[in-house]
C-alpha cells in the first residue's frame, strides 16, 4: 500500500507541476489550429530572435567546449594552491543568479567600467552581439567542465604515461588516448550547454537592451509578445523553444547509457 | 548530471606531460578570468565605488532587505519541498516497477532542458488567470514557490538517485527479516546513507531558487514588499537607473552563492576524507 501511494504521490506531483503545464501550452499555441501559430513564429521578429538564439549557441558551445575540456584537465591533472576556490568559481555560474551576471558584465562594459573605452573604439560591447555572447558563455560555462571532470579521474594516466613513453607527442596522447575515453561525457556536457545557452535569459536581458529585431533573443521574444499582449505569439514561440527542451531531454537519454558503458 | 558539483579529491596521478599542463592550466586561469573573474570583479569594484556606508545604505533599503528576506524564505521552503518530493521522487524511480518508468525518468531533466521563461509561461497559463482549474496563483508568493519548484526539481532526484542505485538491497533485507517495519527500516538503514546526496542537492536547489529570475518574473507580479525577489529587485534598480543599488544587492547575492558552493566542496572533501580513513 506504501508503494503505491508513494507511486501516485511522486507521479501526481511530477505531473501537476511539469507535464500538465508543458502539455497545456502545446494546447494554447495549437488551439486555433496550425495556422496562426504557424504565422505567428514566421513573423520576421520573430525569425530573428531564433536565429539570433542560434547564433548565441553556435558561438558559446565551441567556446565552452574547448575550453571546458582544457579547464577540467587542469583541475584533475594538476595540483595548484586554491583548486577548492577554482572548483566553486567553475560552478559559481550554477549557483548565481542570471541578473547578477549580467549587471557585472554591464558594470564592466559599461560607461565608467573598466573595459567602457572599447566602445569609443567602436566596440560595442553592451546592447549588441558581443556582450550577448559573453553573458551566455558565463552562465553555460560549468556543464562540460562538470561532465568530464570524474571521467579524466576514473580513467587515470596510465594509458597516457603508456602513450608518452612510446614516444607520442601531447597532443598525439590527447587525441588518440584521453579524447576518445570522454568524448561520451563532452557530449552529454555539450548537450546541456547547448539548452542552457538557447534558454538563457535573466543574463541577456539585462546586457541586450533588448533592442527588437536587433538584439532580442527567443527567450526574449517570449516575454515581449507577452507583455505586448500578443499571447498567442508567446505560447507559439513557447512551443518552438519546448520542443529543443524536449530534443535536448532525448539527446542525454541516447548519450547517458553509452557515457556509463565507457 | 551536472549537478554534481564542486568533487575535490586527490588529483589523479603524476602530472602528465608536464609542458601540456603548464599550458592548460594557463589558458583555463585566462579563460575562467576573462568570462568570469573579471566581470564578478567590476562588479565587486563598482558596488564598493561610493565608500563602504553607501553600499551598507544601498544594501539595507527596506524594499532590499524586504525582498532578501522573501528570496530566502521562499527559497527554503522550495528547498524542503525538494528534500521530501525529490528523495520520493528518486525512490520510485530506482525501487519501483512500473510501465512508462523510463519515460518518467527522463522529464525530470525538462526543467534544466527548458528556458526559465517558458517555465514561467506554463505555470502562469495553467494556474494564472484564466486556469482551465479555476486556480489563479498569479501575482502571490504561492506563485512564486511553484515557479522555484519547477525550475529546482531535478536537484535532488539527480542527486540521490545515483546513490540508491549503488545501494546494497541487504541491509535492507536483514532489517526486514528481523521485524522492522518498512518505515523504521528507511529512517535507520536508508536515509542515513541518502543524507549527504539531499543535503548536496538542497544546497544546490536553494542556491539556484535564491538567484532565480526567467521563471518568477512573470507569475510573481513583482510587486514590492510582497512578491519582489531580490534578482527581480536588481533588474528593477538597474533599469531605474540605480546602478549602485543593484550592485549592492548583486554582491549579496554572489556572496550566498560562493558561501554555498564552498561549503558543499568543504562537506564532499569532509567526507572523502572519512571515508578512506
Amino acid at each position: 500500500m506504501p508503494k503505491y501511494l508513494l507511486r501516485f504521490g511522486a507521479l501526481g506531483y511530477l505531473s501537476l507541476l511539469l507535464l500538465v503545464p508543458v502539455g497545456f501550452v502545446f494546447y494554447r499555441a495549437f488551439e486555433h489550429g496550425l495556422g496562426p501559430a504557424w504565422d505567428a513564429v514566421s513573423s520576421q521578429q520573430a525569425v530573428h530572435a531564433l536565429e539570433l538564439t542560434l547564433l548565441m549557441a553556435a558561438i558559446a558551445v565551441p567556446a565552452n567546449t574547448i575550453f571546458g575540456v582544457i579547464l577540467a584537465l587542469a583541475l584533475v591533472r594538476s595540483r595548484f594552491p586554491g583548486r577548492g576556490l577554482v572548483n566553486a568559481i567553475v560552478d559559481l555560474p550554477l549557483a548565481l543568479s542570471p541578473v547578477v551576471v549580467g549587471l557585472a558584465l554591464f558594470l564592466l562594459y559599461g560607461r565608467g567600467g573598466w573595459l567602457g573605452g572599447l566602445a569609443d573604439h567602436g566596440i560595442k560591447i553592451l546592447f549588441a552581439v558581443p556582450g550577448m555572447v559573453l553573458a551566455t558563455m558565463f552562465v553555460s560555462l560549468p556543464f562540460v567542465v562538470r561532465e568530464v571532470v570524474p571521467v579524466l579521474r576514473e580513467i587515470g594516466t596510465e594509458q597516457e604515461q603508456a602513450a608518452e613513453t612510446l614516444g607520442a607527442s601531447p597532443f598525439q596522447t590527447f587525441w588518440r588516448i584521453t579524447l576518445p575515453a570522454i568524448r561520451w561525457a563532452v557530449a552529454y556536457g555539450v548537450v546541456l550547454t547547448t539548452a542552457r545557452a538557447i534558454g538563457e535569459f535573466g543574463a541577456v536581458s539585462v546586457v541586450s537592451g533588448k533592442i527588437q529585431g536587433r538584439t532580442e533573443t527567443l527567450p526574449l521574444y517570449v516575454q515581449a509578445q507577452f507583455e505586448q499582449f500578443d499571447i498567442q505569439g508567446a505560447y507559439a514561440a513557447s512551443v518552438i523553444l519546448a520542443l529543443i527542451a524536449v530534443a535536448t531531454v532525448v539527446g542525454l537519454r541516447v548519450i547517458h547509457p553509452r557515457e556509463e558503458e565507457s | 548530471m551536472a549537478s554534481n558539483a564542486a568533487v575535490l579529491e586527490r588529483p589523479t596521478g603524476a602530472v602528465s606531460g608536464r609542458a601540456g599542463g603548464a599550458l592548460a592550466r594557463g589558458v583555463a586561469a585566462g579563460y575562467l578570468t576573462i568570462v568570469v573573474l573579471l566581470p564578478l570583479a567590476a562588479l565587486i569594484w563598482s558596488s564598493r565605488a561610493d565608500g563602504a556606508d553607501a553600499f551598507w545604505h544601498q544594501a539595507t533599503r527596506p524594499e532590499a532587505v524586504s525582498a532578501l528576506k522573501l528570496s530566502l524564505g521562499v527559497s527554503a521552503v522550495c528547498a524542503l519541498i525538494n528534500a521530501v518530493a525529490g528523495t520520493a521522487i528518486a525512490w520510485v524511480l530506482v525501487r519501483d516497477r512500473f510501465a512508462g518508468k523510463s519515460a518518467v525518468d527522463a522529464v525530470i531533466d525538462l526543467p534544466f532542458a527548458l528556458p526559465t521563461i517558458v517555465a514561467g509561461l506554463t505555470l502562469l497559463a495553467l494556474y494564472g488567470p484564466g486556469s482551465p482549474f479555476g486556480v489563479d496563483v498569479a501575482f502571490t508568493r504561492v506563485g512564486l514557490l511553484l515557479a522555484l519548484l519547477f525550475v529546482t526539481l531535478p536537484f535532488v532526484v539527480r542527486a540521490v538517485q545515483p546513490v540508491l542505485l549503488e545501494l546494497d538491497t541487504e541491509m535492507e533485507e536483514a532489517a526486514a527479516s528481523l521485524g522492522a517495519g518498512s518505515l523504521a527500516i528507511f529512517r535507520r538503514i536508508v536515509f542515513p546513507n541518502l543524507l549527504p546526496a539531499i543535503l548536496s542537492g538542497v544546497a544546490l536547489a536553494f542556491a539556484r531558487a535564491v538567484g532565480e529570475f526567467g521563471a518568477v518574473v512573470l507569475i510573481s507580479g513583482n510587486i514590492p514588499f510582497k512578491t519582489e525577489v531580490s534578482s527581480v529587485y536588481i533588474f528593477g534598480q538597474l533599469q531605474s537607473g540605480n546602478g549602485s543599488g543593484a550592485a549592492a544587492v548583486s554582491v549579496v547575492l554572489l556572496a550566498i552563492s560562493l558561501g554555498v558552493l564552498l561549503l558543499i566542496g568543504a562537506f564532499r572533501r569532509w567526507r572523502t576524507k572519512h571515508d578512506y580513513a
